[in-house]
């Protein structure tokens, strides 16, 4: 297959990018779009040009480091997968492909399609965690936890942190993110202790990255490959809340 | 390699006060926007209870009217309640939508929206020109600035006659037009708001979400019907 590609090109963090023309041609049908990517690359050092940089690790949809925005879609058209699960099969021949980076204030251009979203990171060590003992580890039935309950935290904790959701947001907001991780660890039993102090951080550090407020556009659940529900923003909300009172009732 | 830095966004800071720090939260500003919002909805459609009985004839409307007047300082009690909400909404949703635009400084070269609507992504403008036509209402309608002649209106019992004035207002095609423009884009925006009010209050989960959104749309144009109907009738002679 042949596709006509406008990939955004940009040198560094500080300074302008643009889109720049490529053609790639004779493309396995059944190539991902980062192998599509491989070949293009491929055929730029043989002509001694600069190679396209892009994000991708494990390459089967579980570590959330590949990130593109595919034709305006954060990882591109379809459901529940990550950029290097789409397969070129899913294009028409000759189509044009804009392909871009993650937009957000809070994930920076690295170089060209790569984004630094550590971001993600500073939240979770503003909350993402719980207290436990160390030494031997304890009797896994310990703790009974109910099988709803266990689903839903389960559900949440499919997260694989690779930011599509603050990519598709149009406030760059990363409430999906975050009450993925808040849910999953205040729904469960060990995650109790911390579950006020816990959401207050999160949030503030949330909202101190510069990240934007969701507007219920649900965007991000449209295009998480975790098919992380917007209901747990809702969730996230009313923890927050809760939280809150708690923490005023206290101090003030 | 300089190490790749998170890119300055203006600071935000969080008061020792529990209180203050909750509004300057983005979730904390959500829940005040939802509240506020809530009161709104109730007075929209508080007001078109009202308008509706323009149906039952010149001496129910004209007695609700008296009604409302007689109230009194109970009366300015709610009309500043409602402005301060109003207010309220207004500025949060302003401060919101600022560091939302910071967030997102680039937008994509094709947009590929999947989930979001006209109405959601249109809320900050459908709100602010209906903050505009609430301005001419009021000026029209409740302070009498613009047409002083509603002033004389009085029906046999002495009454302030809002019968005859909203017939009188709507027979003009371009004041009607007007208002009808004014509540498509009130009704927009309440097309997204209903449902969102649920969802940043926590209410929502994804086994009502469907019934919520959907009834949340269906509502909103419930109440445009409702408000529209008036001068589509007196337009059409049939309420004179
Ligand atoms: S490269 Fe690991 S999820 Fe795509």
């Amino acid at each position: 297959m042949n596709f006509k590609l406008k990939v955004w090109r940009q040198k560094g963090p500080n300074v302008a990018g643009q889109f720049v023309d490529y053609e790639a041609r004779d493309i396995p049908a059944d190539a991902s779009f980062l192998e599509m990517l491989d070949i293009v690359n491929e055929g730029l050092i043989k002509r001694n040009e600069d190679q396209i940089a892009f994000d991708s690790d494990c390459r089967e949809g579980i570590c959330g480091m590949c990130s593109l925005v595919i034709n305006g879609i954060a990882h591109g058209p379809g459901k529940a997968k990550t950029s290097c699960q789409l397969y070129m099969r899913r294009f028409k021949d000759g189509d044009t492909i804009w392909v871009e980076p993650f937009r957000a204030i809070t994930f920076p251009v690295v170089r060209d399609l790569c984004t630094n979203r550590s971001a993600l990171d500073r939240m979770i060590e503003a909350g993402g965690y719980i207290t436990a003992r160390t030494g031997s580890a304890p009797e896994a039935n310990s703790i009974p936890i109910g099988k709803v309950v266990a689903d839903l935290a389960m559900e949440a904790a499919a997260c694989i942190g690779c930011g599509a959701c603050v990519a598709a947001c149009p406030n760059s907001s990363a409430m999906l993110f975050v009450s993925a991780k808040v849910s999953h660890l205040g729904l469960l039993p060990q995650g109790q202790p911390e579950r006020t102090s816990r959401v207050v951080s999160m949030v503030r550090k949330m909202d101190e990255l510069g990240f934007g407020n969701c507007t219920n556009h649900y965007e991000c659940e449209a295009v998480c490959p975790s098919e992380i529900s917007a209901s747990f923003i809702s969730r996230l909300n009313r923890d927050y809340a809760r939280a809150a009172t708690r923490q005023a009732a206290v101090l003030v | 390699m300089p190490a790749v830095t998170v890119s300055p966004v203006p600071a935000r800071r969080f008061s020792p006060n529990p209180l203050v720090a909750f509004y300057q939260s983005s979730i904390g500003k959500k829940w005040v926007v939802a509240l506020t919002g809530i009161v709104l909805i109730v007075y929209v459609l508080g007001h078109l209870a009202g308008n509706l009985q323009i149906y039952l004839g010149q001496d129910r409307i004209n007695n609700y009217a008296e009604f409302l007047h007689n109230l009194g300082p109970l009366l300015w009690l709610i009309r500043l309640f409602l402005l301060a909400c109003f207010v309220i909404h207004i500025v949060a949703t302003i401060q919101l939508t600022i560091q939302n635009r910071q967030a997102k400084p680039q937008k994509y070269a094709v947009p590929g929206y999947q989930a979001s609507t006209p109405a959601s992504r249109t809320m900050i403008v459908s709100g602010l020109i209906v903050l505009c036509f609430v301005i001419y209402h009021l000026l029209q309608f409740t302070l009498e600035l613009t047409h002083p002649g509603y002033r004389h209106l009085h029906d046999s019992l002495g009454r302030h006659d809002v019968y005859h004035m909203m017939i009188i207002a709507f027979r003009h095609l371009f004041i009607s037009l007007f208002y009808v423009l004014g509540l498509f884009l009130l009704c927009t925006h309440l097309s997204h708001g209903f449902a969102s009010v649920t969802q940043t209050l926590g209410i929502n989960n994804r086994k009502i979400a469907r019934v919520i959104s959907a009834g949340g749309v269906t509502l909103a144009w419930l109440v445009f019907l409702g408000y529209v109907s008036i001068p589509l009738t007196i337009l059409l002679g049939l309420v004179r």
